[in-house]
């Protein structure tokens, strides 16, 4: 399997540690209450197709949101988790 | 008054010529990780250039002049080597890095075919130029990977895994050594 | 035996090997197969379950038979296919899976027991009674059933591993092959040609056809010599690409060291390739598959191909008298290729009926071969045509049921292969890996004309794809066009088994049986009978199993389906997939810049992770390792130790936001924080669970140094970039680590302040240094570091300076200490100094306790959001009820405390159910003359005082405990401030 890292360009995915959908990038407020940060922290979809998540390239420190599908392991993009995307 | 004596990262351990390949130590003197705030790029490289002749590298680049090189180690980082510590105060985060890394040099037709044992990164130099640098891993150590001539490679990596790192190249280069 | 004038010129040399002891000379250029061949055996091995004897079937990589281990000792190989095994001086092969000898096996009375053998044997007759399973059926079915064995030594070879990458990878170099490589190279392609074999040129090396004018293998050469001049062109040869996965990696095997006598160990026997190419070309060829009749597996019996093979490449076959089964023309070849090497053919036999032969032997059309005779090799066969038998003499039958493209690769990413009609067998999905396309056999493109045509073709396409204008299509050379007239034949009906899978014994009988019992699905069927489960992965058998399963449940073969190819495409040795990470290469190893200095000591050391730390340093006279540590210990409670702390994460933090973002990632509050003073932090995880505990310095208003733990330095470090960059992108902060820029001392006990002062530039006194406090200062002429903490609650320092100069501190440390009674301290020392004073490491955090649990949730800070804040306070993680940080000491008679030892109320039954908490950390302390324990203990701070009962099963240790505050030693810090 092979990624992209946004400033390294394509890498083997031995570089690469994952972590988990991008959803959590969306942090709750300080104040949203427990429940929120439990969905928040724990409650994913498990698509078949389309997903997209965190990836850290170890090498270089870059986080990095990558798009990819479950189905056919494709990895068709990634952004750096620095710009924001979700 | 007592005097603390310094030590290399690979002391004692390099020079060793392989087969066709040689692995030399590079011993950095002085250098500093320098990582730009937020907006200060342009004015960090402007800086840098101007105190040490080499500016803040593009990506995956290595920029060097009459012996100051800088050398991008990741997202927003440089390593500045250079002879005084660069003035950016206010512009960027200057950390002392000089200290931290052991570094090997590679040179000689089999350099390539070493590396290719240990470094998950296409080094064909059709598209690994010389002035390319890569941060990727030797084994199993995170490591910078920087071309320095058509058969000469460095590599750096923590100093602490000085002697994993001669030891893995040295592995190396005997089992392709051996095929001749 | 030898044919003379036949295989190749450059290939004559003699070269003496051994096969079962027994000295043979085989050439130079033969595989073992022919070299065995070349010395008239025929019998190489006993097969799988019922131990029949076995000969070479193929010529190639999918051998199921002729499996021998090669060399002896730890270097001992089982498993080798004789057909890929290249000879040299001295080789020393060994047949398999016999005792006591090849030709005299007992296990062979399976064969015999073989009407109760049948598939589905083990399932329906090892069942019970369960207890049986483990000591007695088990170990019957491996002895008797089986491969080579390991030599259970260590190995000691050298694996290696190796990447590459390309434009274009081309597998296999036969016609297809090498002009498709030869097309892209010539566009300015980067190419690797890989080819399994130790010769590339594929099927042209094993006919006599010609290409171009020439015979098949010069062509072959001519062209390599051209791709072998060109820069753009990598070859590969004895290399199999056994896998293809994702984003156009392949794994490549490349036997390096196997095909040579062992000098020296340097030598890699294997290269594990990982090459990464753009795009893929396909050229695996074909493989002929065999006819199931009634006992076609005696030694003798081959493939068509394999039989032409020896013939033409190597010069040998296997007896003087030749018979030829087939139901398709290819396999006549073999007829005509021996003739003219002047070997007899006693009968070609093809089952078709109007079919025109043209072969000078007896030829028996619309026949079919219904008995073999021959206990230990082949020597005669029963043909029926049109009702009559006839009894042939044959020593090989040379036998071919047709071709079946290798679609192997375009399996691996779930592509399941298409079944072509007119071929009678599967073709490659289109688009099966992205970035492959298939050229020549593999696709159902049989004759050499056509292979070089689809691989041109191929090799042009691949070059525009990749950007390549002006592509040139080089003239396709002149080789024959034959179509590929066959009909299918897969069983002959007849008394006795008719093998299909040679190498896991399954006959049509076994899968008729699964039919039967209702295991219809082909998945079923494989799992059922074990067909296409040996490490041949079904090779040979996997099409006319189909057909046999698919005419026993009357579906079609489409309808049956098939089963799907995985990697490895040929088996690979597990040491060659963990290359490289044998023996020191398994992790890298971390040493402190004091390391030699504590060698020098004779310090034992212990693994922290990657680092290397002094364990304790062995003063003359101390037997044990805990007369030095309690030396030790009593030494720094008394005077003065010195211990190398650099493992611990330091990470730098510097921006305008630096502050604030601390204040997110500890629970307690670091912009308050001076400069020239150091706090304690606490970081969770966003579950509230702790993360780690360590130090936060601030040197200067926009720059702090922070310490973690020697454990989770990589994991904090990989925490705060996450938090910096995926939640916090708005502060503006700079992390690096310099955990490795700084070689840090622990200075502890009373006279640690004098030691310090014989060193440091200016000296220092409670005001200039006060505890909690850090500076800049000059150690011996060196910028450094110091900063006043304490993991022992003695009064400490900690010194930093460059690594470069950590030795030469160490050393003068140490030497000063011992001016002052003190001296070195190590781990052992350091741990039980931290237990004494309950100072927690990841023994406590270890990934399940929260700041609750050690009765630190007063540390997170009501003020401000942080990590872990929310999550922290669900009801269930500050239950009352919850497992505390307690401290333990022994009570009764017995005073050994073990960690990971469970506690229990004083007269309750040691079960799970009444489980009270467990044992983190233990020491012995000389200091409070006892042992002492950390533990987490169901509502542990409110039971202080009582007695709990300590049980480790493990150990068989049991102890009474009074429950008590974990700090067992100057509960007030006094010494701390000095």
């Amino acid at each position: 399997m092979r990624i992209t890292c946004p400033h390294c360009g394509e890498r083997d995915r031995r570089e690469f540690t994952y972590q988990g959908a991008s959803e959590i990038m969306a942090r709750p407020d300080a104040d949203a209450g427990v429940s929120a940060f439990a969905d928040y922290l724990h409650l994913r979809d498990n698509p078949a197709g389309d997903t997209r998540d965190m990836w850290y390239h170890d090498p270089c420190g870059a986080w990095i949101v990558v798009d990819r599908n479950t189905v056919t392991h494709a990895v068709t993009g990634s952004t750096l988790a620095r710009e924001g995307r979700t | 008054m007592v005097k603390l004596i310094a030590q290399t990262p690979c002391e004692g351990q390099l020079p060793m010529t392989i087969g066709d390949v040689t692995l030399t130590e590079v011993v950095i003197q002085t250098a500093w990780n320098v990582a730009p705030f937020a907006g200060k790029e342009a004015d960090v490289s402007k800086a840098l250039e101007a105190q040490s002749g080499v500016g803040f590298p593009a990506a995956n680049r290595m920029l060097t002049k009459a012996g100051s090189r800088s050398i991008w180690v990741g997202a927003g980082r440089a390593l500045v080597q250079c002879d005084g510590l660069p003035e950016l105060s206010g512009l960027a985060a200057v950390t002392e890095q000089g200290d931290a890394i052991a570094a090997v040099r590679l040179d000689g037709p089999a350099a390539e075919a070493t590396l290719a044992r240990l470094v998950p990164l296409d080094l064909r130099v059709s598209t690994f130029k010389r002035g390319h640098t890569a941060r990727s891993f030797v084994g199993h150590m995170a490591a910078s990977v920087t071309r320095v001539g058509a058969e000469a490679f460095e590599v750096m990596v923590m100093r602490s895994m000085a002697r994993t790192l001669v030891h893995e190249l040295e592995e190396a280069a005997k089992g392709l050594a051996a095929r001749a | 035996m030898r044919l003379k004038g036949k295989g190749f010129p450059d290939q004559q040399r003699s070269v003496p090997f051994t096969f079962d002891g027994e000295r043979m000379t085989g050439h130079a250029g033969d595989t073992l197969a022919s070299a065995l061949l070349g010395n008239g055996v025929r019998l190489v091995g006993r097969s799988f379950k019922y131990h029949r004897p076995r000969g070479v079937y193929g010529a190639g990589s999918e051998e199921p038979n002729a499996l021998v281990t090669i060399g002896h000792g730890a270097a001992a190989d089982p498993n080798v296919r004789a057909t890929v095994q290249e000879l040299y001086e001295g080789l020393e092969a060994r047949s398999q899976n016999r005792w006591p000898s090849l030709k005299t096996d007992v296990m062979a009375v399976n064969d015999l027991l073989s009407p109760f053998l049948g598939a589905g044997f083990y399932y329906k007759t090892f069942m019970w009674p369960r207890s049986f399973w483990e000591k007695l059926y088990e170990p019957f079915i491996r002895r008797a059933a089986g491969l080579g064995a390991l030599s259970g030594d260590h190995n000691e070879d050298r694996y290696e591993r190796a990447f590459a990458f390309c434009d274009l990878l081309v597998i296999g170099a036969g016609p297809a092959g090498l002009m498709a490589a030869l097309t892209a190279a010539r566009a300015g392609v980067d190419v690797i040609l890989a080819d399994e074999d130790s010769r590339m040129g594929g099927r042209l090396l094993s006919e006599t056809t010609e290409v171009d004018g020439k015979t098949g293998h010069l062509w072959a050469d001519d062209v390599l010599a051209e791709l072998r001049g060109m820069d753009n062109v990598r070859l590969m040869t004895r290399t199999t690409v056994f896998g293809a996965y994702d984003q156009g990696t392949f794994g490549a095997l490349e036997r390096v060291g196997h095909h040579k006598p062992r000098k020296g160990d340097e030598l890699p026997r294997e290269c594990f390739w990982r090459i990464v190419a753009q795009r893929s070309i396909l050229c695996a060829g074909a493989l002929e598959r065999p006819i199931a009749f009634p006992n076609n597996d005696r030694p003798g019996i081959m493939s068509a191909s394999a039989v032409r093979s020896f013939a033409n490449r190597y010069g040998v076959v296997g007896a003087p008298e030749v018979a030829v089964f087939a139901n398709n023309d290819d396999a006549h070849r073999t007829a005509r290729d021996l003739i003219a090497a002047g070997v007899k053919v006693s009968a070609l036999i093809d089952s078709r009926d109007d079919v025109e032969v043209k072969v000078d032997a007896p030829v028996f059309t619309g026949a079919r071969v219904v008995q073999t005779s021959g206990r230990l090799g082949l020597e005669g066969l029963t043909v029926e045509q049109g009702g009559r038998r006839h009894g042939i003499k044959a020593g090989v039958l040379a036998m071919s049921g047709g071709w079946n493209p290798s679609v192997h690769l375009t399996c691996h990413m779930n592509g399941r292969p298409v079944w072509d009609a007119g071929i009678q067998s599967f073709v490659p999905r289109d688009g099966a890996i992205p970035g492959m396309t298939v050229a020549g056999a593999a696709r159902g493109r049989f004759s050499t004309a056509a292979c070089l045509a689809d691989g041109a073709e191929q090799g042009a396409a691949a070059a525009t794809a990749l950007g390549r204008k002006n592509v040139i299509s080089p003239d396709v050379p002149h080789a024959e066009g034959a179509a590929y007239r066959h009909q299918p034949l897969w069983a002959v009906e007849g008394r006795g088994r008719k093998w299909i899978d040679f190498q896991n014994d399954v006959h049509v009988k076994d899968i008729k049986l699964a039919a039967q019992e209702n295991f219809r699905s082909v998945e079923h069927m494989k799992r059922y009978t074990t067909q296409g489960m040996a490490t041949d992965q079904g090779k040979n058998s996997n099409v006319v199993a189909l057909a046999v399963l698919a005419d026993a449940t009357g579906r079609g073969i489409p309808e049956t389906g098939t089963t799907t190819f995985r990697p490895p495409y040929s088996p690979v040795a597990i040491a060659a997939l963990g290359a490289g990470a044998q023996g020191k290469g398994f992790a890298p190893q971390r040493f402190t810049t004091s390391h030699a200095a504590s060698i020098a000591r004779g310090a034992p050391m212990i693994e922290a992770g990657l680092w290397y730390r002094p364990s304790y340093f062995p003063a003359t006279g101390e037997k044990t390792w805990r007369e030095a540590c309690d030396r030790e210990v009593q030494m720094v409670r008394s005077t003065v130790g010195v211990c190398d702390v650099s493992t611990l994460g330091k990470i730098d933090i510097q921006g305008p936001d630096a502050a604030a973002f601390l204040d997110f990632v500890y629970t307690n509050t670091m912009s308050t924080l001076k400069v020239g003073k150091v706090r304690y932090g606490l970081m969770l995880r966003e579950d509230g669970y702790v993360l780690d505990d360590g130090t936060c310095s601030r040197l200067g208003e926009m720059h702090f140094v922070i310490t973690t733990t020697t454990a989770a330095a990589a994991l904090v470090m990989r925490h705060l970039d996450f938090v910096a960059q995926a939640l916090r992108p708005d502060l503006d902060v700079q992390i690096v680590s310099v955990t490795e820029q700084w070689a840090q001392f622990g200075v502890v006990g009373a006279k640690s302040r004098e030691v310090l002062n014989t060193i440091l530039d200016k000296p220092i006194d409670d005001d200039s240094m006060p505890y909690m406090g850090c500076a800049d200062v000059g150690v011996a002429g060196v910028s450094g570091r110091l900063f006043r903490i304490s993991f022992s609650g003695e009064h400490a320092y900690e010194v930093a300076v460059p690594a470069r100069f950590g030795d030469s501190l160490y050393r003068l440390l140490v030497a000063n200490a011992e001016m002052f009674g003190g001296g070195p301290y190590g781990m052992e020392a350091l741990n039980v100094l931290r237990i004494e004073k309950g100072f927690i490491t990841h023994a406590e955090i270890h990934g399940r306790t929260t700041a609750f649990d050690i009765g630190m949730d007063r540390m997170i800070s009501p003020k401000k959001d942080c990590i872990g804040k929310t999550l922290a306070r669900r009801d269930g993680l500050v239950d009352e009820g919850r497992e505390q940080l307690v401290g333990l000491k022994p009570a009764g008679a017995v005073k050994q405390l073990t960690a990971g030892a469970h506690l229990f109320d004083a007269g309750a039954v040691a079960t799970r159910e009444n489980d009270q908490g467990y044992v983190t950390s233990v020491c012995y302390s000389p200091t409070v003359e006892s042992y002492l324990g950390l533990a987490f203990l169901k509502n542990g701070r409110a039971r202080h005082g009582q007695t709990v009962r300590l049980v480790d099963h493990l150990r068989g240790i049991e102890a009474l405990c009074i429950v008590c505050d974990p700090v067992f030693f100057d509960p007030e810090g006094g010494r701390l401030r000095g």
